[in-house]
């Protein structure tokens, strides 16, 4: 099975207060809330560390969960998140970006 | 040979809506005179304008008035559409033009959108909130639609001022946040008083059987703001800015759920 990388997209704004972790996108100001699992996944989505890592490290940690459910389920999320553009997501490490790169103002 | 121009009188007047001064161009002496009445309070005889608008009078339409409003950036000007109305403003050189029909709500518009652009650089926004300054402070009542902000407006006593009953100014200041009036009315169609005062907290309104305050968690105070700031531009990096601001708002300004029959002694929790 191939590795997924996770990186946060820099062109959303990212808030935790008081334990939750909202998010805005910055394409149409849509605001999402993300869950405990959501959140462990945004905070972990360095570009570097693969996805079953983040699962056995941040996710069987925290939850009584079977690690290939864990793994099955975290994907699932990060697709969605992608879907959300909140997550990019690849089967390679993902370098760093700058926010507005490329973008012509 | 004959001269093919004709010199037109240029009038101006200058609308300060929240300490800034909007100068506005036209050459129609009677729109000049609906203007100075729609912001009677507001318009002042300051020499200093931070953006001048010349307006462009079109003939008589009958555009769609609930078409949204579409706000874009590119190259240093901004473009402001809705079906009544088209208009560019270029902040490096603090100009721009309005092109509309001679009616007060499209150039309304426009100030509404143009004081958001300018306050969200600055940490500050307008939101859908009544307001008023009681002994000395400033009181936001916020709230979609039939949530009460005209009833709390219609209720407040002789000793508050109301500085709006429909779109509160909110300007950071220091350390602090500084609610100003604005001439933006709702179903009160009554102007808010052109003055100022540093917020002491912001209700979410809900109309219940009781008057009473009731803390919320700050997740639910941030996710309130936001769904109720006023924000029509197009722009990342200005959604950023925005969303950053009212978690700084949040932070600094106590938000509470006031539940309230309507009656006027809600007032009494409220200074």
């Amino acid at each position: 099975m191939s590795k997924l990388y996770l990186a946060r997209n820099p062109r959303v704004a990212a808030r935790s207060l008081d334990g939750e972790m909202m998010i805005m996108s910055g394409r149409d100001s849509t605001l999402f809330t993300l869950n405990k699992t959501a959140t462990i996944l945004w905070q972990s989505a360095d570009g570097t560390t693969p996805l079953d890592q983040i699962v056995e490290h941040r996710i069987c940690t925290e939850f009584e969960v079977e690690p290939a459910e864990a793994l099955h389920d975290a994907e699932s999320l990060a697709r969605e998140l992608a879907s959300h553009e909140i997550l990019q997501i690849s089967e390679e490490p993902i370098p760093p970006r700058s926010p507005v790169a490329g973008e012509t103002r | 040979m004959p001269e093919l121009a004709t010199e037109v009188d240029r009038l101006s007047l200058v609308i300060e809506i929240g300490g800034m001064p909007v100068r506005v161009h036209t050459t129609d002496p009677r729109f000049l005179a609906m203007l100075q009445d729609r912001y009677a309070g507001f318009v002042t005889s300051s020499e200093r304008a931070e953006i001048e608008f010349d307006v462009q009078l079109t003939p008589p339409s009958f555009p769609d008035p609930a078409a949204p409003a579409r706000v874009t950036h590119r190259l240093g000007r901004w473009t402001l559409e809705r079906g009544d109305f088209r208009a560019e403003w270029e902040p490096a050189s603090r100009t721009g033009w309005i092109r509309q029909t001679a009616n007060p709500y499209s150039i309304d518009a426009v100030l509404r959108i143009v004081h958001t652009l300018v306050l969200a650089r600055q940490g500050g926004f307008l939101m859908h909130s009544a307001s008023a300054i009681r002994n000395g402070k400033a009181f936001l009542f916020a709230g979609v639609s039939e949530a009460g902000k005209t009833t709390i407006s219609r209720l407040a006593p002789p000793d508050a001022t109301l500085l709006t009953d429909e779109i509160s100014y909110v300007r950071k200041q220091g350390q602090g946040y500084v609610a100003y009036g604005t001439p933006f009315t709702g179903e009160l169609a009554k102007l808010g008083e052109n003055v100022s005062a540093p917020i002491a907290a912001l209700y979410l309104l809900a109309k219940g059987s009781e008057n009473r305050i009731d803390p919320i968690p700050p997740g639910e105070a941030a996710r309130s703001l936001l769904a109720n700031l006023l924000f029509f531009a197009e722009d990342e990096e200005l959604v950023q800015s925005t969303f950053h601001s009212a978690f700084e708002f949040v932070s600094r300004v106590p938000v509470s759920r006031l539940t309230f029959v309507p009656d006027a002694r809600v007032w009494e929790l409220i200074g």
